[in-house]
């Protein structure tokens, strides 16, 4: 034994090496367990499409639905809600709705809708993840008077957006209200979930 | 580095527990094949809590929703089922290991002076392990779960003068085994004994440092030291032990997963097939047996008969079946510690024991039959006659000489 000496070296690559195979070892076996953290099977298909009837849906109503535990707006424009969107662009941050991923194609307009009367919102704050308030009424004192055309209001922090869920300006929420993928099955019947391409082919 | 190193040795003894307990830990250079258990045990113990953590966050200890849960886990969880058998592996393969660590101390007498309380300490570890293991059982709430946990609890029922009834309910929660039941015994099985296994294992391994480890030989290597006080026969822990651990371990490893990818059942040796129905409070299986770890102890209790029309004979038989091992180190009166240089009674006494134990085992898994029972009482008694006996066969017959220094093969 003591007439051999050390190879350090040799010494030094082997930990080496057993140390990297190992490290690689606890690599894999980190997988199983954080994936085991990410949603499962069940609360995948949790995230199903969602059938809402919009036969008795009046003018100025809102319902709120639940599609991937979040709530979904549906509610009725009036012609006067229609024509006051263009006159609010010069107040809003994004009125265009420049940001691709917070709207379908297909909702890509000054409307963000399919439908120009039945908007279908995505009702999340873009700034941290409140439920703002609708307040429909045109001058709401609190909200500005005069220059309020209906909208909503988060109460988290203040964030408010119009009646296409586009963000006002000077508020925290950076972007416009995010639009789910729907489309409809008939006039009266909305899927959420599913979009209208998706749903042809 | 080296500033670091002496900012943190100001405030926390690390290079001094490093050294202590690894570096200059002098463990005997003559370890061999049942050295490999100790350091196994805790990786089994690391394993289980790991696998555990992960498993009680998809887990719901309700009556109504934890059978469903497992199925959850099995299904839709992703991996789940692969951290569930780990868990459920882990579990079989911890009392593996640990029969095979206290095998190892009946071999070369790691229990006799001055390791008593090494081997006490053990022995509440061992105990504590068990109930872990049969809480653990319990929550899948199938129906070897359910009727499991009755009969075990039942078995505080058999405590005369009405203490019985009082402390089975107080066990229980409820009247049957139910919602409360399984609800505390998750809440037992995932931090209470955890924790009281984790303290146990550290005191054990700080108890162990103090004296030294025990060899093949049964050599007290501190009784040869050199001039520098390093024993002549020691090497330090750390690297020539740490690196032959790790050997073991791929090994183990190896193994343990053939079992986890392949068979996890093992036959329904490690999961039992009735416990893939849901507890049935109206249908006791056809034929229940509790897992093979506790197979030996529920035989001791099925071979003593009723007595006065009480149960309590079988319960106690069992239960001193168990804590008769806590006086091993008394009980042995051998001034020879390893089997190496043992007499021969002693040697034919373990290699009885060892059988007996195996066939305790296997005849707690047998539904019971007219030669079954007969055979259940022969061998316990062969079992506690190993220990009373002790102190006689272990005083007689010619010893070799101990060696001064470890021996080289």
């Amino acid at each position: 034994m003591s007439e051999q000496t050390i190879d350090l070296k040799k010494r030094r690559f082997l930990t080496g090496a057993t140390s990297v195979v190992g490290a690689i070892g606890v690599g894999f076996v980190l997988v199983p367990f954080l994936s085991s953290w990410m949603p499962s099977a069940r609360a995948k298909a949790a995230g199903a499409p969602v059938d809402v009837d919009i036969s008795k849906l009046e003018e100025g109503q809102l319902v709120i639905n639940m599609w991937r535990k979040k709530p979904i707006w549906i509610f009725k424009r009036d012609k006067t809600v229609l024509d006051n969107l263009p006159t609010l662009n010069d107040s809003l941050t994004d009125p265009d709705n420049t940001v691709e991923k917070q709207q379908p194609a297909y909702a890509k307009n000054l409307y963000r809708s399919i439908n120009p009367e039945i908007a279908v919102i995505t009702g999340i704050c873009t700034h941290l993840g409140c439920s703002p308030t609708y307040r429909p009424e045109i001058g709401a004192a609190d909200l500005g008077g005069d220059t309020w055309k209906g909208g909503f209001y988060c109460p988290c922090h203040g964030s408010k957006f119009d009646l296409s869920g586009r963000v006002y300006k000077g508020v925290p929420a950076p972007i416009n209200l995010e639009i789910p993928p729907y489309h409809f099955v008939t006039d009266s019947l909305i899927r959420i979930g599913v979009d209208p391409a998706a749903a042809t082919s | 580095m080296d500033n670091n190193k002496n900012w943190i040795n100001q405030r926390f003894p690390l290079t001094k527990v490093w050294n202590e307990h690894l570096a200059e830990y002098y463990t005997p250079r003559n370890f061999n094949f049942w050295y490999f258990f100790g350091s196994l045990a805790m990786l089994v113990l690391v394993i289980q809590i790991v696998t555990g953590i992960f498993l009680a966050m998809h887990y719901k200890p309700d009556a109504a929703l934890a059978f469903a849960s497992i199925e959850y886990i099995m299904r839709d969880v992703d991996w789940g089922w692969l951290i569930r058998y780990i868990h459920s592996t882990g579990a079989s393969a911890f009392f593996i290991v640990i029969y095979l660590h206290m095998y190892r101390g009946l071999l070369y007498g790691s229990y006799k002076a001055p390791r008593e309380l090494i081997w006490i300490i053990g022995m509440v570890l061992y105990i504590a392990l068990m109930a872990e293991a049969f809480m653990g059982y319990v929550l899948p709430w199938g129906q070897m779960s359910y009727w499991g946990a009755k009969v075990i609890i039942n078995l505080f029922g058999s405590i005369p003068f009405g203490f019985g009834e009082l402390i089975v309910e107080f066990i229980l929660g409820d009247y049957a085994v139910d919602d409360p039941t399984l609800n505390r015994f998750f809440s037992l099985h995932v931090i209470a004994i955890p924790l009281i296994l984790v303290i146990l294992v550290f005191i054990h391994i700080v108890a162990l440092h103090t004296v030294g480890s025990n060899n093949p030989d049964g050599v007290e290597i501190k009784k040869n030291k050199d001039k520098n006080g390093i024993p002549k026969d020691g090497i330090p822990f750390h690297p020539y032990y740490s690196v032959k651990d790790i050997m073991g371990v791929v090994v183990f490893l190896m193994i343990f997963s053939s079992i986890v990818f392949f068979a996890p059942a093992l036959n329904g040796y490690f999961l039992e097939a009735p416990n893939f129905v849901e507890a049935n409070p109206l249908v006791t299986p056809t034929h229940i047996a509790p897992l093979w770890y506790l197979t030996p102890f529920y035989t001791v209790l099925r071979a003593v008969p009723p007595l006065f029309d009480s149960q309590l004979p079988g319960v106690l038989a069992m239960f001193a079946a168990l804590l008769i091992l806590i006086a091993l180190p008394w009980l042995d009166r051998s001034k020879v510690k390893s089997i190496r240089y043992r007499s021969w009674p002693y040697k034919v006494a373990l290699g009885i024991f060892v059988v007996t134990f195996v066939i305790l085992g296997w005849l707690g898994m047998q539904a019971v039959t007219p030669l079954y029972s007969l055979l259940a009482q022969i061998f316990t008694v062969i079992y506690f006659a190993f220990f009373i006996l002790m102190p006689w066969f272990t005083s007689i017959g010619k010893t070799k000489p101990v060696p001064e220094r470890t021996t080289e093969h």
